[in-house]
This record gives structure tokens, C-alpha cells and sequence, in this order.
């Protein structure tokens, strides 16, 4: 028996051909269906999602189900993909780095498992799988499980939006009671903002010089425009401020700030300043209770969690190896009919 | 031969503390139960200790300053036991473990152990003095959660997104922890007081003035956090000062009551 890996990444195909190859949920029962009609192939689990389709199938002839894939992929598609292919032991190998997160666009993301989990679910339900797919994917999961829980792998955030969350959660907790005022809508405050909604803020307040700007940003986020001319007199009842307005000179100042602090109540407030030049004063970070964090903060941040990431990549293959080579022992035991270590040619890198 | 409990306990308290600075020095630091279960197996050692010389004298152990010095560190375990979880202060343990030790470690190498001669036997001067001291337990541990505020408030001052930003509680939180802690310490200070004025004792002196000046001195801060005059961060300033003060007065504030 041997483990066969086809498919495409971001790697290797743009997203115009990821998408022709995309399986979307309620296709699955139907792919797994006629994947499995294929010749040589006896279980079949499909991962598809933004980043990835990929096939992984038992077959005791991987030469015949991977040309058996290939063909049903371009009938289904309407083009050659690009396909990668694995057979055992790299086919193994790769689905526990997919499942870590070590084969993703932003290293060590963890989402990936669950879309995983997802996937297998999916092809157990509709009886796609047996035996040996079972424990591998299960394998899988044990697998992420370590190399999450041994290494830094997950460590920090990795974009501005990503350490503005993380950063907002170690100022106040929990986020669904927090308001949250846009000041100026350019690209990076909306991704900042839709981060933070998407970690529970209900209230976000948007404000920009041009009002239907605002108001198109607000409704895409469930917010509420308000007039530039308006912002100070919803300020005070503000915790956290994103600002990235084009004015030239800072309109947040340590003068406005220190006396709108006493009236907070020792409510902290936390100033994402995204703005180049910088909306908010620097010295506004000596206020107590005040935490500003302006662009080269959080990159820099972001940047040092994913150094820490990088660093923790030949611990987390080591984790890997080791399961591969237990999974394979496990394989020659159960399976000891013919399987040679590669019968298929040279695959794309991945 | 009792004082081998404390020995384990002292142990225990330096396990959890030890392994929190290497898992977090080697930053796999992860919320775990292992401060909890050293900090319990320790509780129960001093539990055991305690119980021993409370054989011994035949009364609340609590009758000179070594015994008043673990019987404190005995208190302020109890209460992270029972506030820790609750709040999932994963690392309040790694917090607690520093001062329990050094409270364990002082009392087992200074000569303190001394028989004392004021060994009181009415129920309502014994039940003053153990609450005084859990009271005090509450105190340290509000101490703790303001410095483990002072320590993220530094952290996200300064921008750096650590190993231990990442893992300690959000700042809010640890200012609203601090805050039920003094007012859990200055409820049971004024119970204690309460059952010391039903036992009739004297209270004049240095040792009354001092206990009343540091229940004042808590009031004062609750009044102040309630009615939001001060920040949060002035707040735990001042309970981890008023506490250094507290245990700098518990030789004269310890001695049981005339």
C-alpha cells in the first residue's frame, strides 16, 4: 500500500488556477465519489481551501491513481494544473507540515489544522476512508498537536492587524465591549479594524475626511460614520483609536490627551497610529494608562515573531521526522505487500 | 522534626518557580497545571507543618514570628489557590512561588523559632490573629497581581511583545484582580479586628496603631480606586508599598495580644 499526494499550492499555481481547481463543501460527497471510482484507489481525503486542493489517496498502484486524478482533475477543471505529487514517504511528510502550519503563506498559522480536521471529517463521513488514511490523518493531528505545543512555531502575530488583536487582548481581555473609532479609512486601518471585529468588537466608530468613505467602511463592517468635524466628541468614550488620516501635522497631542485621561475613569486607551507622518504625538505613550503603538512598532513586532517562527522551522521538522518515520514503520507492518520507498517520477518542489 | 515539612514545601515553592523561569527563558512556557500541583503539594506540606506545632502548643500555631512568618506563606498559598484558577492567572503561581519562598527560607534560617510565653488559649484572640495573618495572605497576593501589573504595564509601555507579555493576563484584568484582592484583605482585617475588640484586647500600643495605620491605609486605596480619583496603575503602586510596609511591621504587629 502506498500514500499518493497530488495537488497545487500558492507556491507553485497563482490563485486563478487555484480557484478552477477549488472543491467547495457542498461539491465534496460528489469529488470524493468519483475520486475514489478511480482505478488502484481505495480511500481518498480532498483539502481544499484558499491556499491549497490537494489529494491524498491509499493505493496499491500510485502511478494509475495519480494519471487517474490527473484526468479527472482536467475534465473536471478544464486545464492542465501544474500538480505536485508525492508517493510514501514524502506524501506523508507533507501532509504533517500542511497540518503544522509549515507549508502555509504565513508560516506556523494554525487555521490550517482545522480546515484539515475539516477535510478528513468530511471524506470519513461520506466513507472515503479506511484504515490507513484514518491513521495517518489522525497521525496528523497528533503531529500539529506537538509541534504547536514543543516549539514557538505559532509564536506572536505575523501582520499589523494580527499584533494590533494580540496587543488590544493583553491591554483589555476581552474585546466585545470595546469601541473602537477609525480615524481616516486608508487600506491597513480597515484591515486593522476588520481584525478586531473579527475578535468580537461590536461597537467601531469610522470618521474620515471624505464621509462617503466613511460610510462605505462602516457599513462593510457593521460600524457607524461619523463627520471628520465629529470625531473629538465621541474620543473620550473611545478604547482603542486606529488613525491614518493624510493630515500633515499630528491631530491627537499630549495637550488634548492628558485632561480627556482624567475623565476615563482609569479606562487604558490603546492608539494604533498607522499614519505616515504620524497623526498621534509620541509623548502621548508617558500617559498613564495610554498605550501607543505607531506603524514601526507593530512591523517590527511582526516581524521579530515571524524571525522567532523561522528559527523554531529545523526544531518543528525534527518533530516531523521523527512521525514520519514511526508512520512508515507502522505502514511496512500493516501493509507488507510491495511498496517501494518512491515509484513515482520527480514531483514539483513544494 | 516538623520543620522537615516546611523544608518540602520550600522545595515545592522552588520547583514551580524554577521550572517557569526555564520554560519561559526557553519560551516554551504554555498555561499549564504544573505551578498549581507544586503550589498545592507545598500548600500541603505547610498544612502538615502547621498542624504538627499546632499539637505541639496546643494552640493556632501562630505564637512567634517563625511561626507567624510560615503560617503568612501558608495563607497567601491558600488564597492563590482559591483566587488563581478562578481567574486563570497561569503565571500568578510563577509570581506567588518567589515570595512564599523567601518568606519559607527566612523563617527556616533565622533564629526566630523561639518558644514564646504568650501563648493565648481564648477562641476569639486566636481566631483574630489567624484571620489577621490570612488577611495579610490576601494582601501579598494583591501585592503579586500589582506587580505582575507593573511588569505588562512596562512591557506594553516599552513595545516589546515578550515571552512573558505573551503570557501574562491582559493588564485590565490583573488591575481588577488586585482591586478584589484588597477588598477580600480589608474585609477580613476588619473581621479580625472586630473578634480582637469582642475579645477585649488591650488596644494600646505600637502593635494596635501599626494594624489600624495599614487597614487605614488599604481603606483609603479601595475608596480611591472606587471613586476612580487615581489610576490603576497608582493603585498597584501603592498596594505593593503598603504591603513592604505591612511586612515590615509584622515582627511588632505578630505578637499575640495582651
Amino acid at each position: 500500500m502506498n500514500i499518493l499526494c497530488a495537488g497545487i499550492n500558492h507556491h507553485i499555481a497563482p490563485v486563478n488556477v487555484r480557484e478552477r481547481l477549488a472543491v467547495a463543501t457542498h461539491e465534496l460527497t460528489d469529488v470524493l465519489r468519483r475520486v475514489r471510482a478511480i482505478d488502484g484507489l481505495t480511500e481518498a481525503v480532498v483539502v481544499s481551501t484558499c491556499n491549497r486542493v490537494e489529494f491524498y489517496a491509499a493505493s496499491i498502484c500510485p502511478e494509475r491513481a495519480l494519471h487517474g486524478i490527473r484526468t479527472y482533475l482536467s475534465d473536471r477543471a478544464g486545464i492542465d494544473a501544474p500538480l505536485y505529487h508525492h508517493d510514501t514517504p514524502r506524501s506523508v511528510r507533507h501532509l504533517f507540515r500542511v497540518a503544522s502550519g509549515l507549508d502555509s503563506m504565513v508560516l506556523g498559522e494554525t487555521e490550517i489544522l482545522g480546515q484539515v480536521k475539516q477535510a478528513y471529517a468530511s471524506a470519513a463521513d461520506a466513507g472515503a476512508t479506511a484504515r490507513t488514511l484514518n491513521k495517518l490523518f489522525q497521525r496528523a493531528f497528533r503531529v500539529a498537536k506537538a509541534v504547536r505545543s514543543d516549539t514557538q512555531i505559532t509564536r506572536g502575530a505575523t501582520s499589523v492587524g494580527a499584533v494590533a488583536v494580540e496587543l488590544a487582548g493583553k491591554i483589555f481581555g476581552d474585546l466585545a465591549n470595546r469601541r473602537v473609532m477609525v480615524l481616516g479609512a486608508g487600506d491597513t486601518s480597515e484591515r486593522t479594524a476588520r481584525s478586531l471585529v473579527s475578535r468580537g468588537v461590536k461597537t467601531v466608530i469610522v470618521s474620515n475626511r471624505t464621509f462617503d468613505r466613511a460610510a462605505a467602511l462602516a457599513g462593510e463592517i457593521g460600524g457607524m460614520a461619523i463627520h471628520f468635524d465629529h470625531w473629538q466628541n465621541e474620543f473620550p468614550d473611545v478604547d482603542i483609536l486606529v488613525s491614518s488620516t493624510a493630515a500633515p501635522h499630528p491631530v491627537v497631542t499630549r495637550a488634548q490627551l492628558e485632561p480627556m485621561m482624567r475623565h476615563r475613569a482609569g479606562r487604558p486607551l490603546f492608539i494604533i497610529d498607522l499614519a505616515v507622518p504620524r497623526d498621534v504625538e509620541p509623548t502621548v505613550n508617558a500617559i498613564d494608562g495610554v498605550y501607543l503603538y505607531d506603524i514601526d512598532s507593530l512591523q517590527d513586532i511582526a516581524r521579530r515573531s515571524l524571525a522567532v517562527r523561522q528559527r523554531e522551522i529545523d526544531h518543528c521538522e525534527r518533530i516531523i521526522d521523527t512521525h514520519v518515520a514511526d508512520f512508515v514503520r507502522w505502514m511496512r507492518h500493516h501493509h507488507p505487500t510491495p511498496a517501494p520507498a518512491s515509484v513515482l517520477t520527480p514531483a514539483l518542489p513544494t | 522534626m516538623e520543620r522537615y515539612w516546611l523544608v518540602a514545601a520550600a522545595f515545592c515553592y522552588l520547583l514551580s518557580f524554577g521550572h517557569t523561569l526555564f520554560a519561559l527563558g526557553s519560551g516554551t512556557f504554555r498555561p499549564a497545571r504544573f505551578n498549581l500541583l507544586t503550589m498545592a503539594l507545598g500548600f500541603a506540606f505547610s498544612s502538615a507543618f502547621l498542624y504538627q506545632r499546632g499539637q505541639i502548643v496546643g494552640a493556632c500555631p501562630i505564637t512567634n514570628l517563625f511561626e507567624v512568618l510560615v503560617f503568612l506563606s501558608w495563607a497567601t498559598v491558600l488564597i492563590y489557590l482559591l483566587v488563581g484558577p478562578t481567574y486563570r492567572l497561569s503565571l500568578m503561581g510563577a509570581f506567588t512561588s518567589p515570595l512564599v519562598l523567601t518568606l519559607l527560607l527566612f523563617a527556616l534560617l533565622a533564629p526566630i523559632d523561639a518558644a514564646s510565653k504568650r501563648i493565648s488559649h481564648n477562641p476569639w484572640v486566636e481566631f483574630h490573629a489567624a484571620v489577621s495573618i490570612i488577611a495579610y495572605g490576601a494582601f501579598g497576593l494583591a501585592a503579586i497581581a500589582g506587580v505582575m501589573y507593573l511588569v505588562q504595564e512596562r512591557q506594553l509601555k516599552a513595545r516589546r511583545l515578550s515571552e512573558l507579555l505573551l503570557n501574562l493576563p491582559p493588564i485590565t484584568e490583573l488591575g481588577r484582580v488586585n482591586f478584589r484582592l484588597i477588598v477580600t484583605g480589608f474585609l477580613l482585617l476588619t473581621l479580625a479586628f472586630t473578634a480582637g475588640m469582642l475579645a477585649g484586647i488591650d488596644v494600646r500600643g505600637w502593635k494596635t496603631a501599626a494594624s489600624l495605620f495599614i487597614w487605614a491605609l488599604y481603606g483609603t486605596l479601595l475608596i480611591l480606586a472606587r471613586l476612580r480619583l487615581v489610576s490603576a496603575g497608582r493603585i498597584v503602586v501603592a498596594s505593593v508599598a503598603v504591603f513592604l510596609f505591612a511586612l515590615i511591621t509584622l515582627p511588632s504587629v505578630s505578637q499575640l495580644p495582651k
